[in-house]
């Protein structure tokens, strides 16, 4: 399969992603509402206590915001193209996806991550821009830290990409993937670090987290724009996205293999 | 009135009838949204792992805070949530069905795909306020305070539920925006007001009541003096500001129905 068709599928999702405006904006001055609120939660912790989790307030607050502008392009609380699979194995569309000459998985990974540019490039971007004029934030700490930083981000959406497609292909066991999606979201919240910043939660719960994938999605990021994770730390964080990222997308694959032999497509 | 609350029964009974036609999912449902809204509280929880107060209140008074408001926004959401579709429910001209049935519209629009599970929200603040209640000192005027805290603060919540989207009258698309202010408005009452600076609390006393929901009874009930020098009958004004959002609420509601032009195909 040539790359070239996985960049026309990326850009056409990109595209279909880009006619909704008028619900960009919305999603953007609510990211940004969000975002003002949780700096004044965080401005009043860290001024309680300056060095928690080893951040200062002005590491605190770069994090509030980058995580705002990570909620979309990783998809933090589900949707993307994992959400359409999921519906069209219900409706069983999903056959002609079967039919196409290139992977399912191969498929909806690459316009999922044409979504995620066009979310990054505007519900990711605009947020922070007002976070930038509003609250005293870091840039990247480094040029190692911004390099990091542009391959930890698609990295993460791959790594959430995969474990949305697991709870996707649920579908074809449940007929509806509603219930573990929820319960999905409520893992990937808390553990992703949105909730509240990994780097506050107690010894030994800490660690476990950043182990686990959802660190990926904004955590690991946070850390190396921060530099907070150096040199070699850099790749050690982008290695275990990579390897969560072959673990989830090979179960991923197993996962709609078997959907595949079970699909019953009525009709016709 | 009555007829309009035994017409919302009647459709919101058999909404729950369909749900429990998969019970599996409904309570994957339920129990998520249960742990979804406690997250807020498990964050609470850690960040009073590594501090002992919070813009000057404990973690027994926070919880107290977070509770009221969670108690407004679950009734709130299980009563008038659906409303959020009503974009949706534009963009896919059933509006225009609901309009031709002799059942008020509001009715129609709050009792459709009504969800029983939105109770796990309401079960989950109201173990925090049980815990929460522990700590204070109670008395009769406290108590009555506290209930009419809770009372008014769902009132509130409905109203700004309604009132937000509203504004789908004139963009279908734009749901969202509505969340900054309801969401967002339980996000900002979680913790004491005195995080934010003294503007942003007068704007939500004065402009958009969402400090009414909670932090005015709150203070009354936890026997603290207000933090901003703000005089101390705004503790007892809750039922006031309920009024206010209400009315506000009716008129945009009339005003957006009037509005209201099919989506014409």
């Amino acid at each position: 399969m040539s790359p070239g068709l996985y960049v026309a599928i990326a850009t056409r999702s990109f595209r279909r992603y880009s006619t909704y405006t008028a619900a960009t904006v919305a999603g953007i001055f609510t990211n940004s509402a969000f975002g003002i609120i949780l700096s004044f939660i965080y401005i009043a912790v860290w001024k309680a206590s300056p060095h928690a989790g080893g951040y200062d307030v002005a590491d605190a607050l770069t994090y509030t915001w980058l995580g705002q502008a990570m909620i979309m392009p990783v998809a933090i609380w589900n949707g993307g193209t994992t959400d359409e699979f999921a519906e069209r194995v219900r409706t069983g569309d999903i056959a002609i996806d079967f039919y196409r000459p290139v992977p399912p998985l191969g498929w909806y990974l690459a316009a999922d991550l044409g979504r995620a540019t066009y979310h990054l490039l505007t519900r990711g971007v605009a947020p922070s821009i007002v976070g930038a004029l509003l609250f005293d934030l870091r840039g990247p700490a480094s040029l190692a830290a911004a390099v990091g930083f542009a391959v930890a981000v698609p990295l993460g959406v791959t790594v959430s990409f995969g474990l949305r497609m697991i709870v996707s292909t649920t579908t074809f066991w449940l007929l509806d993937d509603i219930g573990p999606r929820t319960l999905h979201a409520c893992l990937a919240m808390f553990f992703c670090g949105l909730t509240v910043p990994l780097v506050l939660l107690p010894d030994g719960l800490r660690e476990v987290a950043l182990r686990l994938p959802w660190a990926s999605f904004l955590q690991v990021p946070s850390d190396i724009w921060l530099g907070k994770r150096e040199g070699w730390a850099i790749l050690g964080g982008l290695g275990q996205s990579a390897v969560w990222i072959a673990v989830l997308l090979g179960v991923a694959a197993l996962l709609v293999r078997g959907g595949q032999r079970k699909l019953v497509v009525q009709g016709g | 009135m009555v007829d309009a609350l035994v017409d919302f029964g009647r459709i919101a009974r058999l909404w729950v009838r369909a749900s429990m036609a998969y019970p599996a999912s409904f309570w994957m449902l339920t129990f998520g949204s249960f742990v979804m809204t406690g997250l807020d509280f498990a964050a609470i929880l850690v960040i009073f792992g590594r501090v002992d107060a919070i813009g000057g209140f404990s973690l027994g008074e926070v919880a107290f805070l977070y509770a009221g408001t969670g108690l407004g926004i679950a009734f709130g959401d299980f009563v008038v949530g659906r409303v959020e579709r009503l974009g949706s429910m534009i963009r896919l001209g059933r509006l225009d069905t609901m309009m031709t049935k002799p059942v008020p519209l509001l009715v129609q629009v709050l009792a459709d795909e009504f969800a029983l599970r939105r109770l796990a929200r309401i079960a989950q603040a109201g173990a925090v306020f049980a815990w929460a209640a522990t700590t204070v000192d109670w008395n009769l005027s406290r108590v009555a305070v506290t209930v009419g805290m809770v009372v008014c603060g769902s009132l509130i919540f409905c109203g700004l539920f309604v009132m937000l989207a509203s504004i789908q009258f004139w963009t279908a698309d734009s749901a969202e925006a509505a969340n900054a202010f309801t969401y967002g408005g339980n996000a900002l009452t979680q913790y004491p007001l005195t995080v934010y600076p003294s503007e942003v609390v007068k704007v939500l006393t004065f402009v958009v009541p969402i400090a009414f929901v909670n932090w005015y009874p709150a203070l009354y009930v936890l026997g603290r003096s207000d933090p901003f020098g703000l005089p101390g009958w705004l503790q007892f004004v809750s039922p006031v500001a309920a009024a206010v959002v209400l009315a506000a609420t009716a008129l945009v509601w009339r005003t957006g129905v009037r509005h209201y032009r099919s989506t014409g195909s």
